[in-house]
C-alpha cells in the first residue's frame, strides 16, 4: 500500500473547552475545516469514518454525522474505540482506497468531554474501564493501570520519575509554541515531580487533559492527490499490533505490541526508525512515551528514559516527538485524541508550522494506542512517495 | 446484605460462577487443561494454549508474587473513597496467571515488587467474596 494513498486536507476545530459546540457540531465543524482545506465540497466524499463521542453516542454515529452533512457515502464506518483504534481506521480507510471501494474518504472524530460531559461524569465513564468482575471491583481509576505499566518499567529498568516527568515537559514546552493548544505555560521537571500525586508513580503532570475538540483529515488515491491544491502527505506504510485487552492478561507490562506495529509499518515504507524526522506518540501518560520509543527501535528495550532526557525529544533534539503538545498538553477529548497526532504530522510534512516547524521534515510517524497499551496502530507519512 | 458503599459486584456467568462459589469456601480456583496442563486466569471455555475443551477447576495454592503495584490516591469514585489510599496490584499465582488485586494486612508504602502475598477473602455482599492477597509473612 505504500505510495497508494495520500492525506489532502486536514484540520482542527478549536480545542480545550469550547462550550459553544456540541460534540456533533465539533464533528462536522472538523470535516467541514477539513474539506476546505482539500478544497472540495461534502458531495465529492464517498466515504465517512467517525468514532464513537462519549457526550452524544449514537450506535449509528457515522450515518448521523452523514445525515447532518447530507452526504450519501458508499463507505460509511463508526470508529467504537480511539487511540489505536485511530490509526486503525486510516489504515482500512487507505486499504478501501487502495482497493476501489471507494475514492475520497473523510474521517472525522470529536467529543465534548468538558462541556459535553461535566469533569466527574467523564471521570465516572472512565471508571468503566476494566474487567467488570476480574479487575473493577478493585478501585483502578484509570491512571492506576498506567501507574501499573510505570512501576514495573521502573522495577525492570531503573526508570525515573525524573525521565517521566521530561516527557510532560517537552509536550509542554512544544505546546507553549502552538497557540492552538489548551496548555502553554512551560514546565520544569520539578513542576511536574510536585504536581499531586495521582497514582504511584503518576503525578497530576503525567496524566493527559480532559478536552473538547475535534480533527478530520480528507484522503484519496495518491494519484487523484495531484490535482488537489495542498501539497499530498502520501501514506507510506501501516501496521497494527493487537496484545490483549484487560491489563492483568498482558503478557508483557514493559513491551507492547507498539514493537509489532511499528515493524509493520517500517516493513510497508521500506524505512527504519533513522528515517523518521518527527513523530507524534500517544501520550495518555508519559510512561507510554518512554515504552512507544523503545518499542518502536528509535532506542534499545530499557533505554526510553535516558532517551528522554536533555532534550531530545524536543524541538532542536534528535527527534521531536509531540510538537503540537500532544494529548499531555494540545488537547485530549478522549476517542479523537489520535487525530491531533495525523492532523500535525500532515502539518509539519506541509511546513506549515511557523515556530514549532521541524526543519525540512521529509518523514514523520504517528503512533497510537488504546485500551492499557492492548491495541496500536503506526502510520509512516510523507511529504515524497519513496 | 452487606453495605458496598456503591462499589462494582462481580455479577457471575455460568462461565465464572465455580470461581465466585470457591471464593465463597475460601478456596481460590482457576483452570487446569487436561491435555496441556497450562494453568488459565480468567476462565475460558478452552484452553488458550492448545484450544482443548478438557478444561477442570482446581484449587490453586493461594500463593503469589506481586509484579507490579500502584498506591491509589486519588479514588476512581467516591465509593472507593474512605479506602484510599489503596493498592492495586498485579500478582502472578504460584500456579502461573496473573490477578489484578488489592493487596491489604499492610501499610501500602511497604508493598514492592517481587514480594510474596497469599489470597485472603473479603465478603463483599452476601452472594459475593472478593479474593484480595496480603503479605505472606505477617
Amino acid at each position: 500500500m505504500r505510495n497508494k494513498v495520500a492525506i489532502v486536507g486536514a484540520a482542527d476545530t478549536e480545542v480545550g473547552v469550547v462550550p459553544d459546540l456540541s460534540a456533533t457540531q465539533l464533528y462536522v465543524k472538523a470535516a467541514r475545516l477539513a474539506l476546505a482545506d482539500a478544497g472540495i465540497g461534502k458531495d465529492d466524499v464517498d466515504g465517512l469514518i467517525t468514532c464513537v463521542s462519549w457526550a452524544e453516542p449514537y450506535v449509528y454515529h457515522a450515518e448521523i454525522i452523514a445525515e447532518y452533512m447530507r452526504i450519501f457515502p458508499r463507505y460509511c464506518i463508526t470508529a467504537p474505540a480511539g487511540g489505536g483504534t485511530t490509526l486503525t481506521m486510516l489504515h482500512h480507510a487507505a486499504s478501501a482506497i487502495a482497493t476501489g471501494m471507494c475514492e475520497t474518504i473523510l474521517i472525522t472524530m470529536a467529543d465534548s468531554q468538558v462541556s459535553g460531559l461535566s469533569r466527574d461524569k467523564a471521570i465516572e465513564a472512565m471508571s468503566t474501564a476494566g474487567h467488570p468482575q476480574f479487575e473493577r471491583p478493585y478501585g483502578p481509576p484509570i491512571p492506576a493501570f498506567y501507574a501499573l505499566i510505570a512501576q514495573a518499567h521502573r522495577h525492570a529498568y531503573g526508570t525515573t520519575d525524573e525521565q517521566r516527568a521530561a516527557v510532560a515537559v517537552a509536550c509542554r514546552r512544544h505546546a507553549s509554541m502552538n497557540p492552538a493548544a489548551q496548555m502553554r505555560k512551560p514546565i520544569a521537571i520539578a513542576d511536574v515531580l510536585n504536581s499531586r500525586m495521582i497514582s504511584d508513580p503518576l503525578h497530576l503532570l503525567d496524566c493527559s487533559l480532559v478536552s473538547d475538540g475535534g480533527a478530520a483529515i480528507v484522503m484519496t488515491s495518491a494519484e487523484r492527490a495531484r490535482d488537489f491544491p495542498r501539497r499530498p502527505v502520501y501514506l507510506l506504510g501501516a501496521g497494527e499490533g493487537h496484545s490483549h485487552e484487560h491489563l492483568s492478561q498482558a503478557l508483557s507490562l514493559t513491551t507492547s505490541a507498539a514493537r509489532e506495529a511499528g515493524a509493520r509499518a517500517y516493513a510497508m515504507a521500506g524505512l527504519g526508525p533513522k528515517d523518521i524526522d518527527v513523530a507524534e506518540l500517544y501520550d495518555c501518560f508519559t510512561p507510554v512515551v518512554i515504552i512507544e520509543l523503545e518499542d518502536l527501535g528509535f532506542c534499545p528495550k530499557g533505554e526510553g528514559g535516558r532517551f528522554v532526557e536533555n532534550g531530545r525529544i524536543e524541538l532542536g533534539g534528535e527527534l521531536p516527538v509531540n510538537t503540537h503538545g500532544g494529548l499531555l498538553s494540545h488537547c485530549h477529548p478522549g476517542h479523537p485524541g489520535s487525530m491531533f497526532a495525523i492532523t500535525e504530522a500532515v502539518r509539519q510534512l506541509r511546513g506549515e508550522c511557523g515556530p514549532r516547524q521541524v526543519p525540512a521534515a521529509r518523514v514523520a510517524l504517528v503512533h497510537g494506542q488504546g485500551g492499557f497499551m492492548s491495541s496500536h496502530g503506526t502510520a509512516i507519512f510523507g511529504n515524497e512517495m519513496v | 446484605m452487606a453495605d458496598t458503599h456503591g462499589k462494582p459486584v462481580p455479577m457471575p456467568t455460568r462461565e465464572t460462577l465455580p470461581f465466585w462459589e470457591g471464593c465463597g469456601r475460601g478456596e481460590l480456583m482457576i483452570q487446569r487443561c487436561g491435555e496441556c496442563g497450562q494453568f488459565q486466569f480468567f476462565p475460558r471455555l478452552y484452553c488458550s494454549r492448545c484450544m482443548s475443551e478438557r478444561v477442570a477447576w482446581v484449587k490453586a495454592s493461594g500463593g503469589a508474587e506481586v509484579t507490579s503495584f500502584t498506591i491509589v490516591r486519588r479514588p476512581v469514585s467516591s465509593a472507593f473513597a474512605a479506602d484510599a489510599p489503596y493498592v492495586v496490584a498485579l500478582v502472578r499465582l504460584e500456579e502461573g496467571p496473573t490477578m489484578m488485586t488489592n493487596i491489604v494486612g499492610c501499610p501500602p508504602e511497604r508493598v514492592a515488587i517481587g514480594m510474596a502475598v497469599e489470597a485472603v477473602f473479603e465478603r463483599l455482599t452476601d452472594e459475593i467474596t472478593l479474593p484480595k492477597f496480603r503479605p505472606r509473612n505477617g
